[in-house]
């Protein structure tokens, strides 16, 4: 297994990197709330309101900064890139989608494996980014998470997975389904080594991502307000021809059904997982 | 044979028509070496069209109304199956059916798959083959009970899809369907995947994790139904053969990407021109293949979860820049 020293520092990309949520400038605009917020203050407060608590979106980097010890990591598996082995066409060739999403995100695929410490706790973590093709799942997604698992299982160390996807990609087809059944069949491989899988869920993890991993959590953390489904809003909308009720699929409705432990605020993100990581994983009395 | 005919399947029904027609002329002229000439024809058409199916006149075939379902299957395979009901949680599903019943050579083995209506009154109840999170949870503790009593099991995938209903989402639809495939990939009992019908996404998977994954040759497995596909990528439902085609969801497919391990034949024209053919045959390959599995060393007790990490760990492909 290729272990991959980070190559260039990644700390400063938050701030200019482009999303439907994170538009460029000085000022944003709150969605929620409304209010006009200095950008450098959002950044502060680790891309929340402070007026509202809403949650913008952010990506793999940021998460990393907020979670490591120092925002320090060594990558792992950064050179997988997507291949195309179905020539999937639609309105524009796959390898053309492809090439378009890395130049757009400066990423190589919407999941990126890091190791590094929490609270001085050795852990291996995922992150997806939802601006890659919708955070989507495909081939290298799932050969990530496995090689993720082996090296927890490998080196005894905790595996954190931070999901926002719009599920399984549709231009791997059924291969993308099978990546479902490859991670989960790899974290029953984490269970039986008896090593903690917590699942981050942030805004929006639906489809067959949820329907996987990201639903697999010993324990399964969501993000204030994250919508978190298996069919997404509007389909259900469709389905049942109803409106459907205020806060459908969020975090704090999976939280009520019994389908989230806790919902934490961003701010308190690295501080809970640190505490459930002790919980669960020091050394047996 | 009064089959509903597909479009594509027209040519075919229009000779047979006039076949029809020379017979009841026939009374009063002899055109018995015609109408035998005529057969002649209709089988090399049919020859012709189902040796050269598009994609999307399969994904039709899987879905012909007529089209054997799970129960048809168990009830002609075994003598005696016994259908257990619900997920002693919160109701029965009956979009999925599970049960015990006895094979010929093998012995009694667990059934389980989705189930469609036949008609509007049944596929109001059976929800079209559309499971809530209790089908798949009632199949998980099927799955368990075959695992205490060490008996094969065997799915037959048959859905348009997990239901993506309000109730289904509150009660956990991913939970239900991440779980079964946590749970399923390390039953250590041998599971034998079956596509019949339609394999459409994580309702399918849900029950679908095994140790080998057969499909009917016109049934389709995909990510995605070729609508839905349609209306996503192209931002239209009117691209369902393009969207088919470039998912490549037919068995031939599946199989050259190493999705699934073989193909069980159909009967010339699909399943439902010829049930009983499709039974025998699929009680055949069923035997088969669990008493392969049962001989083979890898299958001993224990090694289940190794194995199939090892089958799906395979699925995919990636190029490293490196």
């Amino acid at each position: 297994m290729a272990w991959f020293a980070r190559s260039k520092e990644n700390i400063d990309r938050s701030a200019i990197k482009a999303t439907d949520t994170m538009p460029d400038g000085m000022w944003v605009k709150c969605p929620d709330c409304k209010e006009i917020l200095y950008k450098k203050q959002l950044e502060d407060n680790l891309f929340t309101c402070p007026k509202c608590d809403k949650h913008f979106r952010i990506g793999s980097d940021e998460y990393f900064l907020i979670l490591l010890d120092d925002g320090v990591f060594v990558e792992h598996a950064a050179t997988l890139i997507p291949d195309d082995p179905l020539g999937f066409v639609d309105t524009k060739p796959y390898p053309t989608r492809v090439a378009d999403a890395i130049r757009k995100t400066d990423l190589k695929e919407s999941m990126r494996l890091v190791t590094g410490s929490i609270e001085q706790i050795p852990v291996v973590l995922g992150a997806m980014d939802f601006d890659f093709i919708g955070g989507s799942m495909g081939s290298v997604v799932g050969e990530k998470f496995a090689r993720g698992i082996d090296i927890a299982i490998a080196t005894q160390t905790p595996y954190i997975m931070i999901s926002s996807s719009g599920g399984a990609r549709m231009q791997e087809a059924a291969l993308s389904l099978m990546q479902m059944a490859k991670t989960s069949a790899k974290l029953a491989q984490l269970a039986n080594a008896r090593l903690p899988y917590i699942s981050i869920l942030t805004d929006p993890t639906t489809g067959g991502v949820t329907a996987s991993f990201a639903m697999l959590g010993d324990v399964n953390i969501a993000e204030p307000k994250a919508l978190i489904a298996f069919a997404g809003p509007r389909v259900v909308e469709q389905t049942i021809r109803k409106k459907l009720p205020p806060g459908f699929q969020r975090a704090e409705f999976l939280l009520e059904h019994g389908f989230a432990d806790m919902v934490v605020h961003r701010k308190e993100m690295k501080q809970t997982v640190a505490k459930v990581l002790r919980q669960l994983h020091t050394l047996p009395l | 044979m009064a089959a509903t005919a597909l479009e594509f399947e027209k040519p075919i029904t229009d000779l047979e028509a006039k076949i029809e027609e020379m017979r009841s002329l026939g009374e009063s002229v002899d055109l018995s070496e015609e109408i035998l000439m005529m057969e002649q024809k209709v089988e090399v058409l049919r020859q012709e069209i189902f040796e050269n199916l598009t994609r999307w006149q399969r994904v039709q075939l899987a879905r012909h109304p007529e089209r054997p379902y799970t129960l048809d299957y168990v009830n002609t395979l075994t003598p005696d199956f016994t259908e257990l009901h619900g997920d002693r949680g919160v109701h029965d599903d009956p979009a999925i059916v599970g049960g015990f019943g006895t094979i010929e050579g093998i012995g009694s083995v667990l059934f389980v798959g989705h189930q469609k209506g036949r008609d509007t009154k049944q596929n109001v109840y059976r929800n079209f083959g559309m499971p809530n999170p209790e089908g798949y949870r009632k199949a998980l503790r099927l799955f368990k009970l075959a695992e205490k009593f060490r008996r094969p099991v065997i799915c037959l995938l048959d859905t348009p899809g997990a239901f993506p209903g309000l109730e289904a989402e509150e009660r956990g639809q991913a939970e239900a369907i991440a779980r079964n495939l946590f749970e399923m990939s390390k039953l250590e009992v041998p599971i034998i995947i079956v596509v019949i019908g339609e394999g459409a996404s994580g309702g399918a998977l849900g029950i679908g994790v095994g140790d080998r994954v057969l499909m009917l040759e016109n049934s389709w497995y995909s990510v995605i139904s070729p609508e839905s596909c349609s209306s996503i990528l192209w931002r239209s439902w009117g691209f369902k053969e393009q969207a088919a085609e470039a998912l490549k969801l037919t068995a031939p497919d599946l199989l050259s990407i190493g999705v699934i391990d073989r193909i069980v034949p159909e009967p010339l024209g699909g399943a439902h021109r010829d049930p009983d053919q499709m039974f025998a045959t699929l009680r055949d390959v069923l035997v088969e293949e669990i008493t392969a599995l049962r001989t083979t060393e890898e299958f001993e007790h224990g090694k289940a979860l190794e194995r199939r990490v090892k089958k799906f760990s395979k699925m995919g492909y990636w190029k490293d820049e490196n």
